[in-house]
Protein backbone atom coordinates (compact mmCIF):
# COMPACT_ATOMS: atom_id res chain seq x y z
CA UNK A 1 0.00 0.00 0.00
CA UNK A 2 2.80 2.39 1.34
CA UNK A 3 1.80 6.39 2.20
CA UNK A 4 3.41 9.08 0.33
CA UNK A 5 3.22 13.13 1.02
CA UNK A 6 5.27 16.13 0.01
CA UNK A 7 5.49 20.02 0.33
CA UNK A 8 6.66 22.50 -1.47
CA UNK A 9 6.55 25.85 0.35
CA UNK A 10 5.67 29.11 -1.52
CA UNK A 11 5.55 31.25 1.38
CA UNK A 12 8.91 31.95 3.21
CA UNK A 13 7.14 32.65 5.94
CA UNK A 14 6.24 28.59 6.85
CA UNK A 15 9.77 27.64 5.97
CA UNK A 16 10.38 27.43 9.91
CA UNK A 17 7.52 24.70 10.30
CA UNK A 18 8.76 22.65 7.34
CA UNK A 19 9.64 19.90 9.11
CA UNK A 20 6.55 19.77 11.58
CA UNK A 21 4.25 20.33 8.94
CA UNK A 22 5.77 17.31 6.80
CA UNK A 23 5.94 15.44 9.74
CA UNK A 24 2.62 15.56 10.69
CA UNK A 25 1.48 14.49 7.23
CA UNK A 26 3.44 11.19 6.82
CA UNK A 27 2.58 10.68 10.65
CA UNK A 28 -1.11 10.64 9.76
CA UNK A 29 -0.82 8.13 7.14
CA UNK A 30 1.04 5.76 9.62
CA UNK A 31 -1.74 2.85 8.55
CA UNK A 32 -1.02 2.43 5.02
CA UNK A 33 2.80 1.20 5.77
CA UNK A 34 4.18 0.41 9.21
CA UNK A 35 7.50 -0.76 8.05
CA UNK A 36 9.87 2.18 7.56
CA UNK A 37 9.57 5.59 6.67
CA UNK A 38 11.92 8.19 5.37
CA UNK A 39 12.20 11.81 4.92
CA UNK A 40 13.56 14.12 2.59
CA UNK A 41 14.14 18.15 3.56
CA UNK A 42 15.51 20.37 1.45
CA UNK A 43 16.98 23.11 3.76
CA UNK A 44 18.76 26.31 2.56
CA UNK A 45 21.67 26.48 0.32
CA UNK A 46 25.18 28.74 1.11
CA UNK A 47 26.92 27.81 -2.35
CA UNK A 48 29.99 27.06 -0.91
CA UNK A 49 29.02 24.09 0.77
CA UNK A 50 27.60 20.35 0.20
CA UNK A 51 26.00 18.16 2.31
CA UNK A 52 26.05 14.27 2.43
CA UNK A 53 24.06 12.39 4.66
CA UNK A 54 25.19 9.06 5.70
CA UNK A 55 24.11 6.32 7.92
CA UNK A 56 26.07 3.07 9.77
CA UNK A 57 24.25 0.53 12.20
CA UNK A 58 26.82 1.21 14.51
CA UNK A 59 26.72 5.10 14.92
CA UNK A 60 29.10 5.53 18.23
CA UNK A 61 31.94 3.37 16.09
CA UNK A 62 31.48 4.80 12.90
CA UNK A 63 31.26 8.89 13.52
CA UNK A 64 33.48 8.91 16.15
CA UNK A 65 36.60 10.75 15.29
CA UNK A 66 35.20 10.75 11.40
CA UNK A 67 35.16 14.23 10.95
CA UNK A 68 39.00 14.78 11.92
CA UNK A 69 40.02 11.76 9.41
CA UNK A 70 38.03 12.55 6.55
CA UNK A 71 39.23 16.47 6.85
CA UNK A 72 42.92 15.06 6.94
CA UNK A 73 41.88 12.51 3.75
CA UNK A 74 40.74 15.41 1.79
CA UNK A 75 42.63 18.61 2.31
CA UNK A 76 39.53 20.84 3.17
CA UNK A 77 37.20 21.34 6.38
CA UNK A 78 35.04 19.06 7.21
CA UNK A 79 32.29 19.04 10.09
CA UNK A 80 29.72 16.03 11.09
CA UNK A 81 26.38 16.83 12.59
CA UNK A 82 25.04 13.01 14.38
CA UNK A 83 21.30 12.79 14.32
CA UNK A 84 21.05 8.78 16.10
CA UNK A 85 22.26 6.66 13.18
CA UNK A 86 22.60 8.97 10.61
CA UNK A 87 25.09 11.99 10.33
CA UNK A 88 25.22 14.84 7.95
CA UNK A 89 28.50 15.61 6.63
CA UNK A 90 29.20 18.93 5.58
CA UNK A 91 32.43 19.85 3.44
CA UNK A 92 33.17 22.60 0.46
CA UNK A 93 30.97 21.08 -3.04
CA UNK A 94 34.17 20.13 -5.18
CA UNK A 95 34.84 17.19 -2.51
CA UNK A 96 32.04 15.57 -2.72
CA UNK A 97 33.06 12.70 -4.99
CA UNK A 98 36.49 12.26 -3.25
CA UNK A 99 34.73 12.50 0.45
CA UNK A 100 32.41 9.18 -0.77
CA UNK A 101 35.32 7.59 -1.53
CA UNK A 102 36.89 8.55 1.47
CA UNK A 103 34.36 7.46 3.66
CA UNK A 104 33.76 3.99 2.05
CA UNK A 105 37.70 3.72 2.69
CA UNK A 106 37.75 5.18 6.63
CA UNK A 107 34.59 3.40 7.71
CA UNK A 108 33.23 0.55 5.11
CA UNK A 109 30.08 -0.10 7.16
CA UNK A 110 28.51 3.64 5.80
CA UNK A 111 26.06 3.84 3.55
CA UNK A 112 25.59 6.86 1.69
CA UNK A 113 21.60 8.25 1.82
CA UNK A 114 22.21 10.96 -0.34
CA UNK A 115 24.09 13.97 -0.79
CA UNK A 116 23.54 17.70 -2.32
CA UNK A 117 23.84 21.47 -1.41
CA UNK A 118 20.31 21.26 -0.12
CA UNK A 119 19.01 17.71 0.51
CA UNK A 120 19.07 15.74 3.94
CA UNK A 121 17.68 12.47 4.04
CA UNK A 122 16.71 10.19 7.02
CA UNK A 123 15.18 6.58 6.84
CA UNK A 124 15.00 3.58 9.28
CA UNK A 125 13.00 0.61 9.61
CA UNK A 126 9.85 1.33 11.80
CA UNK A 127 6.48 3.70 12.18
CA UNK A 128 6.36 7.43 10.77
CA UNK A 129 6.28 8.52 14.31
CA UNK A 130 9.25 7.23 15.69
CA UNK A 131 11.12 7.75 12.66
CA UNK A 132 10.27 11.51 13.03
CA UNK A 133 11.31 11.69 16.24
CA UNK A 134 14.48 9.72 15.90
CA UNK A 135 15.59 12.45 13.48
CA UNK A 136 14.03 15.35 14.95
CA UNK A 137 12.31 15.58 11.73
CA UNK A 138 9.74 18.32 13.14
CA UNK A 139 12.36 21.38 13.96
CA UNK A 140 14.15 20.66 11.21
CA UNK A 141 13.21 23.83 8.77
CA UNK A 142 13.53 24.10 4.48
CA UNK A 143 12.14 24.47 1.26
CA UNK A 144 10.07 21.39 0.19
CA UNK A 145 10.51 17.77 1.03
CA UNK A 146 8.70 14.58 0.84
CA UNK A 147 7.99 11.33 2.80
CA UNK A 148 7.21 8.14 2.86
CA UNK A 149 6.13 5.07 5.12
CA UNK A 150 6.47 1.59 3.53
CA UNK A 151 4.26 -1.54 3.30
CA UNK A 152 7.07 -3.44 1.75
CA UNK A 153 6.54 -5.28 -2.06
CA UNK A 154 9.32 -5.58 -3.92
CA UNK A 155 12.43 -5.85 -1.33
CA UNK A 156 13.52 -6.48 1.87
CA UNK A 157 12.50 -4.24 4.94
CA UNK A 158 15.86 -2.89 5.85
CA UNK A 159 17.07 1.05 6.00
CA UNK A 160 18.14 0.39 2.78
CA UNK A 161 15.10 -0.50 1.49
CA UNK A 162 13.19 2.27 3.07
CA UNK A 163 12.04 5.42 0.80
CA UNK A 164 12.91 8.22 -0.45
CA UNK A 165 16.05 6.85 -2.98
CA UNK A 166 18.17 9.32 -3.76
CA UNK A 167 20.55 8.61 -6.89
CA UNK A 168 21.67 12.26 -7.86
CA UNK A 169 23.16 15.61 -6.53
CA UNK A 170 20.02 17.16 -4.33
CA UNK A 171 17.39 14.48 -5.93
CA UNK A 172 15.10 11.87 -4.90
CA UNK A 173 12.08 10.04 -4.82
CA UNK A 174 9.25 8.41 -3.30
CA UNK A 175 7.13 5.77 -4.64
CA UNK A 176 3.67 4.19 -4.12
CA UNK A 177 3.52 0.79 -6.34
CA UNK A 178 5.34 -1.48 -7.93
CA UNK A 179 7.40 -1.97 -10.97
CA UNK A 180 7.41 -5.38 -13.05
CA UNK A 181 10.67 -3.97 -15.64
CA UNK A 182 12.71 -2.82 -12.82
CA UNK A 183 15.42 -5.71 -13.52
CA UNK A 184 15.21 -4.72 -17.39
CA UNK A 185 16.08 -0.84 -16.59
CA UNK A 186 18.78 -1.18 -13.96
CA UNK A 187 20.40 -3.03 -16.39
CA UNK A 188 20.46 -0.39 -18.71
CA UNK A 189 21.54 1.97 -16.53
CA UNK A 190 24.29 -0.24 -14.88
CA UNK A 191 25.52 -0.20 -18.55
CA UNK A 192 25.62 3.78 -18.07
CA UNK A 193 27.48 3.49 -15.10
CA UNK A 194 24.55 4.04 -12.46
CA UNK A 195 25.57 2.42 -9.67
CA UNK A 196 22.88 1.00 -6.99
CA UNK A 197 22.65 0.00 -3.53
CA UNK A 198 19.59 -2.48 -3.53
CA UNK A 199 17.58 -4.62 -4.92
CA UNK A 200 14.91 -1.91 -4.88
CA UNK A 201 12.48 -1.51 -7.48
CA UNK A 202 11.98 2.43 -6.62
CA UNK A 203 16.05 2.64 -6.90
CA UNK A 204 15.49 1.81 -10.06
CA UNK A 205 13.08 4.79 -10.89
CA UNK A 206 15.21 7.30 -9.15
CA UNK A 207 18.24 6.07 -10.85
CA UNK A 208 16.10 6.33 -14.31
CA UNK A 209 15.28 9.89 -13.60
CA UNK A 210 18.87 11.00 -11.97
CA UNK A 211 20.23 9.74 -15.64
CA UNK A 212 17.79 11.75 -17.77
CA UNK A 213 18.15 14.64 -15.84
CA UNK A 214 22.37 14.06 -16.46
CA UNK A 215 21.23 13.92 -20.06
CA UNK A 216 20.32 17.95 -19.94
CA UNK A 217 16.07 16.99 -19.39
CA UNK A 218 14.88 19.26 -16.66
CA UNK A 219 12.74 17.61 -14.13
CA UNK A 220 9.00 17.84 -15.98
CA UNK A 221 10.70 16.12 -19.32
CA UNK A 222 12.64 13.20 -16.73
CA UNK A 223 9.20 12.26 -15.54
CA UNK A 224 7.43 12.55 -18.79
CA UNK A 225 9.42 9.55 -19.62
CA UNK A 226 8.60 7.52 -17.21
CA UNK A 227 5.24 7.11 -18.86
CA UNK A 228 7.05 5.22 -21.57
CA UNK A 229 10.12 4.01 -20.01
CA UNK A 230 8.58 2.01 -16.51
CA UNK A 231 6.05 -0.04 -16.30
CA UNK A 232 3.95 -1.59 -13.70
CA UNK A 233 1.97 1.10 -10.74
CA UNK A 234 3.49 4.16 -9.90
CA UNK A 235 2.72 7.32 -8.01
CA UNK A 236 5.71 9.00 -8.05
CA UNK A 237 6.82 12.26 -5.65
CA UNK A 238 10.34 13.84 -6.88
CA UNK A 239 12.39 16.57 -5.29
CA UNK A 240 15.44 18.47 -6.83
CA UNK A 241 16.92 21.06 -5.37
CA UNK A 242 14.68 23.61 -6.40
CA UNK A 243 11.72 21.76 -7.78
CA UNK A 244 8.86 19.16 -6.71
CA UNK A 245 7.46 17.09 -9.16
CA UNK A 246 4.43 14.02 -9.51
CA UNK A 247 3.68 11.75 -11.58
CA UNK A 248 0.60 8.66 -11.98
CA UNK A 249 0.77 6.20 -14.37
CA UNK A 250 -1.99 5.62 -17.38
CA UNK A 251 -3.93 3.26 -14.93
CA UNK A 252 -3.60 5.83 -11.84
CA UNK A 253 -4.65 2.98 -9.48
CA UNK A 254 -2.63 4.10 -6.58
CA UNK A 255 -4.29 7.46 -4.89
CA UNK A 256 -3.19 10.94 -4.97
CA UNK A 257 -4.64 13.95 -3.79
CA UNK A 258 -3.37 17.54 -4.11
CA UNK A 259 -3.92 21.10 -2.05
CA UNK A 260 -2.48 24.26 -3.69
CA UNK A 261 -3.19 27.84 -1.82
CA UNK A 262 -0.67 30.99 -2.06
CA UNK A 263 1.26 29.13 0.63
CA UNK A 264 2.10 26.04 -0.41
CA UNK A 265 1.66 22.98 -2.89
CA UNK A 266 0.89 19.78 -1.03
CA UNK A 267 0.68 16.16 -1.86
CA UNK A 268 -1.01 12.96 -0.29
CA UNK A 269 -1.46 9.61 -0.79
CA UNK A 270 -4.73 10.36 1.16
CA UNK A 271 -6.98 13.94 2.23
CA UNK A 272 -6.09 12.61 5.26
CA UNK A 273 -2.46 13.67 5.09
CA UNK A 274 -3.68 17.31 4.14
CA UNK A 275 -6.34 18.07 7.11
CA UNK A 276 -3.78 20.01 9.36
CA UNK A 277 -2.33 22.72 6.54
CA UNK A 278 -3.13 25.89 6.92
CA UNK A 279 -5.86 27.25 5.13
CA UNK A 280 -6.44 23.69 4.10
CA UNK A 281 -10.49 24.65 3.74
CA UNK A 282 -10.00 27.41 1.14
CA UNK A 283 -7.82 25.80 -0.93
CA UNK A 284 -7.50 23.99 -4.07
CA UNK A 285 -7.70 20.22 -3.65
CA UNK A 286 -7.91 17.70 -6.59
CA UNK A 287 -6.12 14.42 -7.81
CA UNK A 288 -3.34 14.22 -10.18
CA UNK A 289 -4.80 13.27 -13.50
CA UNK A 290 -3.14 10.03 -14.50
CA UNK A 291 0.02 9.97 -17.31
CA UNK A 292 0.07 13.68 -16.68
CA UNK A 293 3.58 15.18 -15.20
CA UNK A 294 3.28 17.99 -12.06
CA UNK A 295 6.07 19.87 -11.27
CA UNK A 296 7.10 23.36 -9.50
CA UNK A 297 10.41 25.35 -9.22
CA UNK A 298 11.61 27.89 -7.15
CA UNK B 1 -35.90 12.43 32.25
CA UNK B 2 -39.02 14.94 31.66
CA UNK B 3 -40.90 13.82 29.08
CA UNK B 4 -40.68 17.16 27.09
CA UNK B 5 -36.96 17.08 27.76
CA UNK B 6 -36.96 13.84 25.94
CA UNK B 7 -38.86 14.98 22.83
CA UNK B 8 -36.44 18.29 22.78
CA UNK B 9 -33.54 15.72 22.22
CA UNK B 10 -35.26 13.88 19.96
CA UNK B 11 -35.91 17.00 17.72
CA UNK B 12 -32.68 17.79 16.92
CA UNK B 13 -30.02 16.20 15.18
CA UNK B 14 -27.83 13.55 16.62
CA UNK B 15 -24.28 15.19 16.56
CA UNK B 16 -20.79 12.85 16.23
CA UNK B 17 -17.94 14.83 16.75
CA UNK B 18 -14.90 12.72 15.36
CA UNK B 19 -12.60 15.06 17.14
CA UNK B 20 -13.72 13.23 19.90
CA UNK B 21 -15.65 10.24 19.79
CA UNK B 22 -14.24 7.54 17.25
CA UNK B 23 -15.15 6.37 13.95
CA UNK B 24 -16.12 3.32 15.59
CA UNK B 25 -18.32 5.06 18.11
CA UNK B 26 -20.22 6.46 15.19
CA UNK B 27 -20.35 3.31 13.04
CA UNK B 28 -21.35 1.26 16.03
CA UNK B 29 -24.26 3.86 17.24
CA UNK B 30 -25.88 3.71 13.77
CA UNK B 31 -26.04 0.08 13.52
CA UNK B 32 -27.83 -0.15 17.19
CA UNK B 33 -30.35 2.06 15.80
CA UNK B 34 -33.85 -0.05 15.88
CA UNK B 35 -36.42 -0.30 13.43
CA UNK B 36 -39.15 2.67 13.62
CA UNK B 37 -36.09 4.26 15.89
CA UNK B 38 -37.01 8.03 16.60
CA UNK B 39 -33.25 8.82 16.14
CA UNK B 40 -33.75 9.74 12.13
CA UNK B 41 -31.02 12.97 11.78
CA UNK B 42 -27.72 12.33 12.42
CA UNK B 43 -24.99 14.89 11.86
CA UNK B 44 -20.88 14.08 12.06
CA UNK B 45 -18.36 16.79 12.38
CA UNK B 46 -14.84 17.09 11.60
CA UNK B 47 -14.28 13.90 9.51
CA UNK B 48 -10.92 15.25 7.88
CA UNK B 49 -10.62 12.54 5.89
CA UNK B 50 -12.05 9.13 8.20
CA UNK B 51 -12.58 6.05 6.38
CA UNK B 52 -15.42 3.95 6.21
CA UNK B 53 -17.81 6.83 8.01
CA UNK B 54 -21.84 5.71 7.95
CA UNK B 55 -20.68 2.33 6.48
CA UNK B 56 -23.56 -0.57 7.00
CA UNK B 57 -26.07 1.83 7.80
CA UNK B 58 -29.40 -0.27 7.34
CA UNK B 59 -32.08 2.26 8.96
CA UNK B 60 -33.72 5.12 7.05
CA UNK B 61 -31.97 8.26 8.76
CA UNK B 62 -30.60 11.18 7.37
CA UNK B 63 -26.95 12.04 8.19
CA UNK B 64 -24.84 14.77 7.42
CA UNK B 65 -21.17 15.25 7.13
CA UNK B 66 -19.52 18.27 7.83
CA UNK B 67 -16.19 17.55 5.94
CA UNK B 68 -14.25 15.43 3.25
CA UNK B 69 -14.41 11.62 3.96
CA UNK B 70 -11.73 8.96 2.92
CA UNK B 71 -11.94 5.82 1.51
CA UNK B 72 -15.70 4.13 1.43
CA UNK B 73 -18.15 6.26 2.76
CA UNK B 74 -21.87 4.81 2.92
CA UNK B 75 -20.18 1.58 1.62
CA UNK B 76 -23.28 -1.01 1.60
CA UNK B 77 -25.44 1.64 2.53
CA UNK B 78 -29.74 0.16 3.04
CA UNK B 79 -31.97 3.14 3.08
CA UNK B 80 -30.23 6.04 4.75
CA UNK B 81 -29.81 9.06 3.10
CA UNK B 82 -25.86 10.30 3.23
CA UNK B 83 -24.96 13.79 2.54
CA UNK B 84 -20.92 14.79 2.85
CA UNK B 85 -21.06 18.24 2.77
CA UNK B 86 -17.21 17.85 1.26
CA UNK B 87 -15.34 15.81 -1.04
CA UNK B 88 -15.40 11.79 -0.49
CA UNK B 89 -12.06 9.46 -1.02
CA UNK B 90 -12.09 5.84 -3.03
CA UNK B 91 -14.82 3.73 -3.40
CA UNK B 92 -18.00 6.35 -1.47
CA UNK B 93 -20.99 3.97 -1.47
CA UNK B 94 -19.22 1.07 -2.67
CA UNK B 95 -21.94 -1.58 -2.83
CA UNK B 96 -24.65 0.27 -1.44
CA UNK B 97 -28.31 -1.49 -2.00
CA UNK B 98 -31.00 1.19 -1.62
CA UNK B 99 -31.09 5.06 -0.14
CA UNK B 100 -29.39 7.60 -1.07
CA UNK B 101 -25.64 9.47 -1.01
CA UNK B 102 -25.07 12.70 -1.89
CA UNK B 103 -21.43 14.12 -2.57
CA UNK B 104 -21.37 18.33 -2.46
CA UNK B 105 -17.52 17.87 -3.77
CA UNK B 106 -16.09 15.92 -5.90
CA UNK B 107 -15.17 11.77 -5.56
CA UNK B 108 -12.53 9.68 -5.74
CA UNK B 109 -11.61 6.57 -8.02
CA UNK B 110 -14.16 3.89 -8.11
CA UNK B 111 -17.78 5.69 -6.22
CA UNK B 112 -20.60 3.49 -6.47
CA UNK B 113 -18.54 0.66 -7.28
CA UNK B 114 -20.93 -2.74 -7.40
CA UNK B 115 -23.63 -0.81 -6.12
CA UNK B 116 -26.96 -2.98 -6.16
CA UNK B 117 -29.29 0.20 -6.17
CA UNK B 118 -30.01 3.10 -4.27
CA UNK B 119 -29.02 6.91 -5.86
CA UNK B 120 -25.52 8.68 -5.74
CA UNK B 121 -25.38 12.17 -6.98
CA UNK B 122 -21.52 13.59 -7.11
CA UNK B 123 -22.11 17.78 -7.48
CA UNK B 124 -18.63 17.67 -8.25
CA UNK B 125 -16.25 15.56 -10.67
CA UNK B 126 -15.73 11.71 -10.20
CA UNK B 127 -12.31 9.83 -10.95
CA UNK B 128 -11.67 6.94 -12.49
CA UNK B 129 -13.56 3.52 -12.39
CA UNK B 130 -16.73 5.49 -11.21
CA UNK B 131 -19.88 2.63 -11.62
CA UNK B 132 -17.16 0.05 -12.44
CA UNK B 133 -18.96 -3.16 -12.15
CA UNK B 134 -22.03 -1.46 -11.35
CA UNK B 135 -25.11 -3.56 -10.56
CA UNK B 136 -29.03 -1.68 -10.71
CA UNK B 137 -27.39 1.73 -8.57
CA UNK B 138 -28.16 5.19 -10.48
CA UNK B 139 -25.39 7.44 -9.90
CA UNK B 140 -25.62 10.73 -11.14
CA UNK B 141 -22.17 13.12 -11.93
CA UNK B 142 -22.98 16.60 -12.47
CA UNK B 143 -19.18 17.21 -13.78
CA UNK B 144 -16.89 14.99 -15.13
CA UNK B 145 -15.88 11.15 -15.24
CA UNK B 146 -12.49 9.73 -14.91
CA UNK B 147 -11.27 6.81 -17.10
CA UNK B 148 -12.64 3.24 -17.28
CA UNK B 149 -15.52 4.30 -16.22
CA UNK B 150 -18.79 1.96 -15.77
CA UNK B 151 -16.07 -1.25 -16.33
CA UNK B 152 -18.25 -4.54 -16.24
CA UNK B 153 -21.23 -2.49 -15.45
CA UNK B 154 -24.48 -4.70 -15.49
CA UNK B 155 -27.24 -2.78 -14.66
CA UNK B 156 -28.48 0.52 -13.61
CA UNK B 157 -27.88 4.15 -14.92
CA UNK B 158 -24.98 6.11 -14.71
CA UNK B 159 -25.30 9.55 -16.04
CA UNK B 160 -22.86 12.80 -16.78
CA UNK B 161 -23.70 16.36 -16.84
CA UNK B 162 -19.73 16.80 -17.94
CA UNK B 163 -17.47 14.54 -20.60
CA UNK B 164 -16.44 10.68 -19.75
CA UNK B 165 -12.32 9.46 -20.13
CA UNK B 166 -10.91 6.89 -21.88
CA UNK B 167 -12.30 3.30 -22.22
CA UNK B 168 -16.01 4.25 -20.76
CA UNK B 169 -17.99 1.24 -20.37
CA UNK B 170 -15.28 -1.33 -21.15
CA UNK B 171 -16.72 -4.86 -21.54
CA UNK B 172 -20.29 -3.57 -20.18
CA UNK B 173 -23.39 -5.97 -19.37
CA UNK B 174 -26.12 -3.93 -19.58
CA UNK B 175 -25.91 -0.99 -18.09
CA UNK B 176 -27.21 2.15 -19.58
CA UNK B 177 -24.49 5.06 -19.80
CA UNK B 178 -25.92 8.61 -20.45
CA UNK B 179 -23.25 11.54 -21.16
CA UNK B 180 -24.29 15.39 -21.83
CA UNK B 181 -20.37 16.17 -22.67
CA UNK B 182 -17.33 14.31 -24.85
CA UNK B 183 -16.59 10.37 -24.19
CA UNK B 184 -12.71 10.36 -24.47
CA UNK B 185 -12.87 6.71 -25.93
CA UNK B 186 -15.31 3.72 -25.81
CA UNK B 187 -14.19 0.60 -24.38
CA UNK B 188 -14.04 -2.92 -25.86
CA UNK B 189 -18.30 -3.89 -26.93
CA UNK B 190 -19.88 -0.46 -25.71
CA UNK B 191 -21.05 1.23 -28.26
CA UNK B 192 -23.23 4.51 -28.60
CA UNK B 193 -27.25 3.64 -28.59
CA UNK B 194 -30.04 5.66 -29.57
CA UNK B 195 -32.33 7.88 -27.28
CA UNK B 196 -35.55 6.60 -27.22
CA UNK B 197 -38.95 8.34 -25.59
CA UNK B 198 -38.09 5.87 -22.57
CA UNK B 199 -34.84 6.47 -22.14
CA UNK B 200 -35.63 10.43 -22.39
CA UNK B 201 -38.34 9.20 -19.30
CA UNK B 202 -35.95 7.71 -17.38
CA UNK B 203 -33.44 10.34 -17.71
CA UNK B 204 -35.91 13.46 -16.74
CA UNK B 205 -36.65 10.74 -13.69
CA UNK B 206 -33.37 10.66 -12.43
CA UNK B 207 -32.05 13.97 -13.37
CA UNK B 208 -35.04 15.11 -10.70
CA UNK B 209 -34.22 12.51 -8.65
CA UNK B 210 -30.71 14.47 -8.30
CA UNK B 211 -31.69 17.42 -8.04
CA UNK B 212 -30.63 18.50 -11.36
CA UNK B 213 -32.87 22.02 -13.37
CA UNK B 214 -32.18 23.66 -16.58
CA UNK B 215 -30.75 20.38 -18.05
CA UNK B 216 -32.53 18.73 -20.86
CA UNK B 217 -32.75 14.94 -21.19
CA UNK B 218 -32.18 15.66 -25.22
CA UNK B 219 -28.96 16.57 -24.57
CA UNK B 220 -27.71 13.31 -23.47
CA UNK B 221 -26.04 10.56 -25.74
CA UNK B 222 -26.82 7.26 -24.46
CA UNK B 223 -24.12 4.42 -24.49
CA UNK B 224 -24.44 0.65 -23.78
CA UNK B 225 -23.17 -3.39 -24.82
CA UNK B 226 -23.13 -4.17 -28.00
CA UNK B 227 -23.62 -7.36 -26.68
CA UNK B 228 -20.93 -9.10 -28.87
CA UNK B 229 -18.63 -10.94 -26.07
CA UNK B 230 -21.94 -11.98 -24.26
CA UNK B 231 -20.99 -15.58 -25.99
CA UNK B 232 -17.70 -17.13 -27.04
CA UNK B 233 -16.68 -16.40 -30.99
CA UNK B 234 -15.31 -20.04 -31.75
CA UNK B 235 -13.26 -17.59 -34.39
CA UNK B 236 -11.28 -16.19 -31.20
CA UNK B 237 -10.15 -19.60 -29.87
CA UNK B 238 -6.65 -18.82 -31.50
CA UNK B 239 -6.15 -16.07 -29.21
CA UNK B 240 -6.07 -17.96 -25.93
Amino acid sequence: MCGIVGLFLKDKALEPKLGAMLSEMLVSLSDRGPDSAGIAIYGATSGNEAKITIQSPKPERDFRGLDAELAKALGAPVSIAVKSTHAVVRTTPDKVDAAREALQSLRPDIRIMGAGEAVEIYKEVGLPEAVVERFDVRKMTGTHGIGHTRMATESAVTTMGAHPFSTGADQCLVHNGSLSNHNNVRRELVREGMKFETENDTEVAAAYLSSQMAHGKNLGEALEGTLSDLDGFFTFVVGTKNGFGVVRDPIACKPAVMAETDQYVAFGSEYRALTKLPGIDNAKVWEPEPATVYFWEH
Amino acid sequence: MPATSKAMRDSHARVFDLDVLSLRELNQALHNLAPGSNETAWEVLNPKGSHSVAVGVDQPVSIDVRGSVGYYCGGMNSGSTITVHGSAGPGVGENMMSGSIVIKGDASQYAGATGKGGLLVIEGNASSRCGISMKGIDIVVHGNIGHMSAFMAQSGNLVVLGDAGDALGDSIYEARLFVRGKVDSLGADCIAKELRPEHLELLQGLLDRAGVTGVKPSEFKRYGSARTLYNFNIDNADAY
